[in-house]
């Protein structure tokens, strides 16, 4: 075990963080029976986000805070200005990449599995299966298991280490689809029908909306494990992320960028854009494209209509309803804190299992396939407020 | 069923008109009768199934999903048929047994004893997929909303038969599902079925609206002019001692308008336009609004809001087709037909003489006068022609209204945008507080409602189940035909055909207008007090 605390250089120093002697107490005290504190007496929703006080630290802020746990990269979690960071090695890259100037001076890469004390805190990193590099976060204090999520999925994803359930007394989850609606089919079903749709229409070119982090990579993997060799062409937004992946072994095949000059080129060809740039103009520029998007969302079709989308691909990298509530059986937390989505549904469910279970009133995430900031910059969102 | 399905499925995701008529073509051409022709009925809205209602649906889902759970995903998905393709726990065991056919479903749902539809629905909803549920709910309850009119269906049809679209109208009302006659007709295996129209609805012939250089590119002199009235287009067809009022898509009022049913003591086919008038005076859109979507009335609404129709033009007297011939003549037809006939309860509406665009420009803008929303453009020679051909008439609508003010709720959808807060509740200042004004649902683009649910989302401070309160924050400008004093608002006004004309993202919310600014903007307040 490596502490932290003991660490040399300025990094560790930033972490460094005396235990807190006297809490500050808490709106809703609710000791357990065993006479240990009740988590929310030391993990708190503030406006920066869930705030762990005896680590003086918050985990996926939405405002700038001194310390930050980041549990991936997609921008709604991890968003720049944070003095210090401490995330997966390849978070950190990620955000690198996505940030440039803005990424975090401050940075301490944590392997998955590898403990470490933030002041009263033990904290580990344990793999989401959401993208590259996603984590969990386990905290462990006085005598109690919490383990933030962060986004999840429990279904294969060549991309990235799979997720490993954590047995905790309070389990935080997302629910971006946490309704009974949102079940999503096999992958390998969604893949064969681009690929039937591609043997249908063989002059037209196939243009599949898949955000630039995750889902671009994953529905690659998915066309190779189905046999699909020829290359693959890429919008310019989404090449960088391929090529950090590549770095990190995740094998994609023959990549291509998809310039308008090579729009001969392009027809019956496989293009990957940006979601937004999928139902754009900027689609339109190819040759009679087939419109498709690869998203969870595709799943409820006038959700799909309003898209413009032709050919609707439910591919997500969040759990569904299923995965969701299996993942509570799993984890066996006699508590849950359920954020991001449709959080009603799974407390209703949870509540029914006998679990306790409630909203967290955490603010600002968004869900990333709908979002368009990828391609407009982050500068669209809160426009007008 | 699977054909039917995936028909349904293409069609929904479908952008383009041609690309859904491409589809229907294909489906018409490769599916054997009667499935086609079922799925035409199912189209065109032809089908009604007495018993398989939405609450009957409702019911049944509840025997399989937890209440609280369906509510939940329901007012998420925000469409019935979906919710319930989406959810619905599928039966391993029952997953390999075959799914029905069209027709089978459509004679099971005909022949069924009462009282045992849902359990057979039921049995069907185990053996289909999601695709499959959803076209079989969508097609039970009579709503398949996907973006395919009646009109449509029929012009694929026509194309695919190399059938004139009028034509295939014109015998439309005499055929019966599943139409072997009229696909044998299409394959040219058998003759054009006989037009049994008898108190049918007859295509009717509808406007474009006026552009800026459409109107310098006409000749005034090839037009008539006469106003537009603020009601809803009618047809009424008093054939065969049957009478029949019509709207304009050919749905039957007659049943919600004895009043004027009742005095088509003729023989015609006419076309004008349904109004609530008392002692001549045309009332408010809004107390024609209280008489419609009702199948009957009361004798208070009758005595109330006593119904009126405004005659345009005449599609037969007796048995005589008047259509083919040109405007100038239906119309000096009509009124001799006026003048011997006299019916209760309807008017000519008189033709509006002018000698160039800007002496009828001047006109519109000064005609204020309640139940006026402006004026239609009809060329002297045109025959009557169903559809909407572009050309020989138009509508020139009166200047809307605008007005700036502060989105307080949102509403869910339905539709395309049941998962989207589409429905925009706003209001203007009285004093320091808001008072709502109006409800929109339109006039924005796919990427500002993005947008729009996004801020909504994002400033909500209180949910009150499908609807979201927000902080005043945000301005729109509404667009409007006109306002009304009203006793069931708030503000005591309400707008006619509001819609969102611009999102002022840089405009600062006490910077809306004021009540009082919108109370000014009344017209003939006291006439319709
Ligand atoms: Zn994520
Ligand atoms: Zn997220």
């Amino acid at each position: 075990m490596r502490l932290w605390d003991e660490g040399a250089g300025a990094m560790a120093l930033a972490w460094a963080r005396p235990i807190l002697g006297g809490m500050a107490p808490a709106l809703h005290p609710q000791p357990l029976p065993s006479g240990r504190p009740h988590p929310d007496r030391w993990i708190k929703v503030q406006p920066e986000g869930l705030y762990v006080e005896p680590g003086g630290f918050h985990i996926d802020p939405v405002r700038p805070v001194e310390r930050a746990v980041v549990t991936h990269g997609h921008s709604d979690h991890a968003r720049p200005g944070n003095r210090h960071v401490l995330a997966t090695p390849a978070t950190l890259a990620i955000m690198a990449q996505r940030m440039g100037e803005a990424a975090p001076a401050s940075t301490q890469p944590l392997e998955y599995g590898e403990p470490i004390r933030i002041g009263d805190v033990l904290v580990r990193l344990v793999p989401a299966g959401h993208v590259l590099g996603s984590a969990q976060v386990v905290l462990e204090h006085a005598g109690s298991r919490v383990v933030v999520s962060g986004d999840y999925k429990r279904r294969l994803d060549r991309t990235c280490a799979p997720f490993e359930p954590v047995p905790c007394d309070v389990f935080v989850t997302e629910a971006t689809f946490g309704l009974p609606v949102f079940r999503h089919p096999p992958d390998l079903g969604e893949v064969e029908k681009l690929l039937h749709s591609m043997a249908l229409f063989p002059e037209r070119s196939h243009v599949v909306g898949a955000y630039a982090l995750g889902k671009c990579q994953r529905v690659i993997t998915l066309l190779r494990a189905a046999g699909y060799d020829r290359p693959v062409y890429l919008h310019g937004a989404l090449e960088p992320l391929c090529t950090l992946y590549g770095r990190f072994g995740v094998e994609l095949g023959e990549l291509r960028p998809a310039t308008v000059a090579a729009r001969e080129e392009l027809k019956g060809a496989l293009v990957l854009a940006p979601p937004a740039a999928a139902t754009d103009r900027w689609a339109r520029r190819l040759s009679d494209p087939v419109v498709a998007m690869a998203s969870g969302w595709m799943r409820v079709r006038q959700r799909a209509r309003q898209r413009g989308v032709e050919l609707p691909l439910v591919i997500s990298d969040h759990a569904d309803w299923d995965e969701l509530t299996q993942t509570l059986e799993d984890v066996g937390a006699p508590e849950v804190w359920v954020t991001h989505g449709r959080e009603e549904a799974l407390v209703h469910h949870a509540t029914r299992r006998g679990i306790r279970a409630r909203a967290l009133a955490l603010i600002g995430f968004e869900e990333e396939d709908l979002e368009e900031a990828a391609v407009k910059g982050e500068g669209a969102r809160g426009k007008g407020a | 069923m699977n054909r039917f399905a995936a028909l349904i499925d293409a069609l929904v995701f479908m952008p383009s008109r041609n690309g859904k008529i491409r589809l229907l073509i294909d489906h018409f051409a490769e599916t054997p009768d009667p499935e086609r022709g079922w799925a035409l009925a199912a189209l065109t809205g032809s089908l009604s199934f007495r018993e398989a209602k939405p609450a009957a649906i409702r019911q049944l889902v509840a025997t399989r999903v937890d209440p609280e759970l369906f509510a939940l995903s329901y007012d998420y998905v925000g469409d019935l048929a979906e919710t319930v393709a989406l959810i619905w726990p599928e039966r391993p065991e029952r997953a390999n047994s075959l799914p029905p056919s069209l027709d089978e479903v459509v004679r099971g749902l005909h022949d069924v004893k009462r009282g045992q539809v849902m359990e057979l629905v039921e049995g069907w909803l185990d053996t289909l997929d999601a695709s499959g549920r959803f076209a079989l709910l969508k097609l039970i309850t009579g709503s398949l909303r996907i973006g395919v009119s009646a009109r449509l269906a029929k012009t694929a049809l026509a194309e695919w038969g190399k059938l004139d679209i009028a034509e295939v109208e014109e015998v439309w009302h005499g055929l019966t599902p599943p139409y072997a006659g009229l696909f044998a007709w299409a394959e040219g295996r058998g003759e054009r079925p006989a037009a049994g129209h008898g108190a049918g609805f007859r295509p009717m012939m509808l406007s474009h609206p006026l552009e800026e250089e459409d109107r310098t590119a006409l000749d005034p002199a090839a037009y008539c002019a006469e106003w537009k009235w603020d009601g809803i287009r009618v047809q009424l067809v008093a054939r065969d001692g049957q009478r029949r009022v019509y709207s304009r898509t050919g749905d039957e009022l007659s049943g919600a308008f004895p009043d004027v049913a009742d005095h088509m003591l003729f023989d015609a086919v006419l076309d004008g336009e349904l109004l609530v008038a008392r002692d001549g005076v045309v009332a408010p859109f809004n107390d024609l609004q209280q008489r419609l979507n009702r199948k009957s009335v009361t004798a208070a609404m009758l005595r109330d809001g006593p119904a009126w129709v405004r005659l345009y033009d005449i599609l037969f007297d007796g048995g005589e087709d008047l259509r083919g011939l040109p405007f100038s003549e239906r119309r000096a037809r009509l009124e001799r037909w006026y003048e011997a006939v006299r019916p209760r309860r309807m008017d000519l509406s008189p033709l509006v003489p002018f000698q160039g665009w800007e002496q009828l420009a001047a006109l519109r803008e000064g005609a204020r006068e309640n139940g006026i929303e402006g004026l239609m453009l009809k060329r002297r020679d045109s025959p009557y022609l169903g559809g909407r051909p572009k050309g020989p008439w138009f509508k020139w609508k009166r200047g809307a209204l605008t007005l700036d003010t502060v989105l307080m709720y949102a509403q869910r959808g339905h539709g395309k945008r049941s998962s989207f807060y589409s429905d925009f509740t706003f209001g203007v200042w009285r004093g320091a507080e808001l008072v709502p004004v109006g409800k929109a649902y339109f006039g924005f683009t796919d990427a500002e409602l993005v947008e729009l649910d996004r801020w909504v989302r994002n400033h909500t401070v209180r949910k009150y189940g499908p609807v979201r309160e927000v902080s005043a924050g945000l301005v729109l400008e509404v667009a409007f035909d006109s306002v009304h004093p009203s006793t069931r608002h708030k503000s005591g006004l309400a707008m006619r055909f509001p819609r969102i004309h611009r999102i002022r993202w840089d405009k600062p919310a006490p910077e809306a207008d004021r009540l009082e600014t919108l109370a000014r903007m009344v017209v003939g307040a006291d006439a319709a007090a």
